[in-house]
């Protein structure tokens, strides 16, 4: 229980972003039509990408000298960005498809 | 961390709540995609330069050349892909955000930062994100049709539960025991792929839909943990902003099947024990019709409603309803297309496919603004969906899909329907619309069907 409260006391901060952005993240999303429904997922699953920040982060502190690092690391980048680039670039195109027509 | 990347991250941030938030309207959708990915633009040009660590130069030779090579890569599926294999796509790269997650953690959790509470986070990233790629890997699969069959161990609910059970527990103690052995954590990777594949494995047809959110939901999760990690921002923020809008569609979609989420993950659908007990209703005669027949009785109609289903992506036959539709209005024929929340296997798999047939989404309406709609209609033709139009959901408490809102065809004048064959949809039930009255089967192929559907109303007046 000591440990729970000491690490709420620590993280505060952290928890309370959690929980502001759990809300955001729904307050935004909800009532969305069901024509968007796969943009919007694949949209948020290019968002998730953002995993590549960490993937990078690796790669600048890890040891020059620890190569299962190095390849790891690199590895992570790569499918990170293919999640970003081509979760974007999915989108835009599927999204182009939605216009409106004129008559 | 330097201030300017501190403020490059909040403005990343804000940019994801934007774009999030433009995605939700059919207008401003594309801007807020753009939003969206300039701010990870931004996030990642930002992390790589403006850090203020002494870091050799063939270090960033490697990010470079990773991130080109990803990106080139990434480019490419993205514009090569056919608009019938985007369930598969979402799956596919959301498998690779999940397997870079469970990567970064591998690699901390070598550099063995101490805290409990890194360990935490390094112990979530691993398990999270190895079962968001084995399980996304399985659900491309299946949608590929690599993997056709909804594979089910016996008592596989059990196993997977128990599996779950011993994963957890392996990982508190790894966290607990506060070891440094690295091959305790490549056990717990293998062990946390395995889940994602029986996780995923006996769950299929159209609970696909409800799969492919949830695991999307847990990639942005992972993100999130890893972000906690390294106390990053913009990692956390983006990946509970993907997290929440991902189990909110995965809720939606629940719900348009009326079954709890515990129900589609854990539960057997469509499985041996809930096969059909009412054979009482089969057996009634089935009134088969043809191309020129179906043309007639559309040609003479005023309104004409279109429910198109997984069949249709099956068949490719997105282009062929398209030129059907817009023959019919050209006859003076009101024509629009009533979509199930959950048909397809995907959520909105239908209004992508439409769309990338040029179907204005006006047309495109949603079940409970159509379902009034039915009795004034003369013709629905229902080309390749099922169970998202089975009134056993109205009237037949022992049906496994009992209470699942559904289109109300039946109301309709007089009903059309393409299937291949009489074969059950994925549910396994028995559909009595089949033997209505008003009902007549067009079977064969649907963009074959279709085609010839479309012929034989070029000729008429």
């Amino acid at each position: 229980m000591t440990e729970l409260i000491d690490f709420i006391s620590k993280n505060l901060q952290l928890i309370y972003i959690l929980i502001l952005a759990i809300f955001i993240g729904v307050e935004v999303i909800k009532n969305i039509p069901a024509v968007l429904h796969t943009p919007l997922m694949s949209g948020a699953n290019a968002l998730s990408g953002v995993v590549i920040v960490g993937a990078i982060l690796v790669l600048l502190y890890a040891d020059p000298n620890n190569i299962v690092a190095l390849i790891l690391g690199s590895i992570a980048i790569i499918l990170g960005i293919i999640n970003v680039v081509g979760g974007f670039a999915v989108t835009n195109r599927m999204l182009q498809m939605f216009k409106k027509k004129r008559k | 961390m330097s201030i300017t990347l501190s403020i490059l991250y909040l403005i990343a941030t804000i940019t994801f709540i934007l774009g999030l938030k433009l995605l939700g309207h059919p207008e401003t959708a594309k801007k807020g995609n753009l939003i969206a990915a300039s701010g990870m633009g931004l996030a990642i040009i930002g992390t790589i330069f403006l850090h203020e660590l002494d870091v050799p130069n063939f270090i960033y030779a490697i990010i470079g050349g990773s991130i080109l090579f990803g990106a080139i890569i990434g480019w490419l599926i993205a514009i090569k892909v056919e608009m019938t294999k985007m369930p598969e796509l979402v799956s596919l790269f959301n498998g690779f955000g999940g397997a870079s997650a469970a990567l970064i953690g591998i690699v901390e959790f070598g550099h063995n930062m101490g805290s409990t509470t890194q360990l935490i986070t390094i112990i979530a990233a691993i398990v999270i994100g190895s079962i968001t790629f084995s399980g996304s890997m399985i659900a491309w699969a299946k949608l590929n049709g690599t993997m056709w069959k909804d594979i089910r161990l016996p008592k596989y609910n059990i196993i997977n539960n128990l599996f779950f059970l011993g994963l957890l527990t392996f990982a508190v103690f790894i966290v607990y025991s506060d070891t440094n052995n690295n091959l305790i954590i490549y056990a717990l990777l293998l062990a946390a792929l395995v889940y994602g594949v029986l996780f995923v494995i006996p769950i299929g047809g159209a609970d696909m839909p409800v799969v492919i959110s949830l695991l999307n939901s847990l990639t942005g999760i992972a993100a999130a943990i890893t972000g906690v990690l390294y106390g990053n921002m913009v990692m956390i923020v983006g990946g509970i902003l993907v997290g929440s809008a991902g189990l909110i569609l995965t809720f939606a979609m629940c719900k348009a099947m009326n079954r709890s989420l515990g129900n589609v993950v854990f539960g057997a659908f469509g499985g041996n024990e809930t096969a059909p007990t009412e054979t009482g209703k089969k057996g009634g005669t089935i009134k088969k019709t043809n191309p020129s027949d179906a043309a007639v009785m559309m040609n003479y109609s005023d309104k004409v409603i279109i429910v198109p289903g997984y069949g249709l992506a099956v068949a490719q036959a997105q282009h062929v309803i398209h030129e059907l539709e817009e023959l019919l209005t050209k006859k003076g024929i009101e024509v629009s297309y009533a979509i199930h929340p959950v048909a397809g296997r995907m959520p909105g798999h239908m209004n992508v496919l439409l769309a990338e047939s040029n179907v204005d989404y006006d047309k495109l309406i949603d079940m409970d603004d159509i379902n009034p709609q039915f009795k004034n209609t003369d013709v629905v033709l229902v080309v390749g969906a099922n169970d998202v139009v089975n009134p056993a959901a109205h009237n037949d408490p022992s049906s496994p899909i009992y209470g699942m809102p559904i289109l109300d065809v039946e109301n309709a004048k007089s009903i059309i329907i393409n299937k291949r064959t009489m074969n059950p949809g994925y549910a396994g039930i028995e559909n009595e619309l089949f033997y209505n009255q008003k009902t007549s089967m067009l079977f064969g192929d649907a963009k074959a069907t279709i085609q010839e559907l479309l012929s034989e109303l070029k000729g008429m007046q």
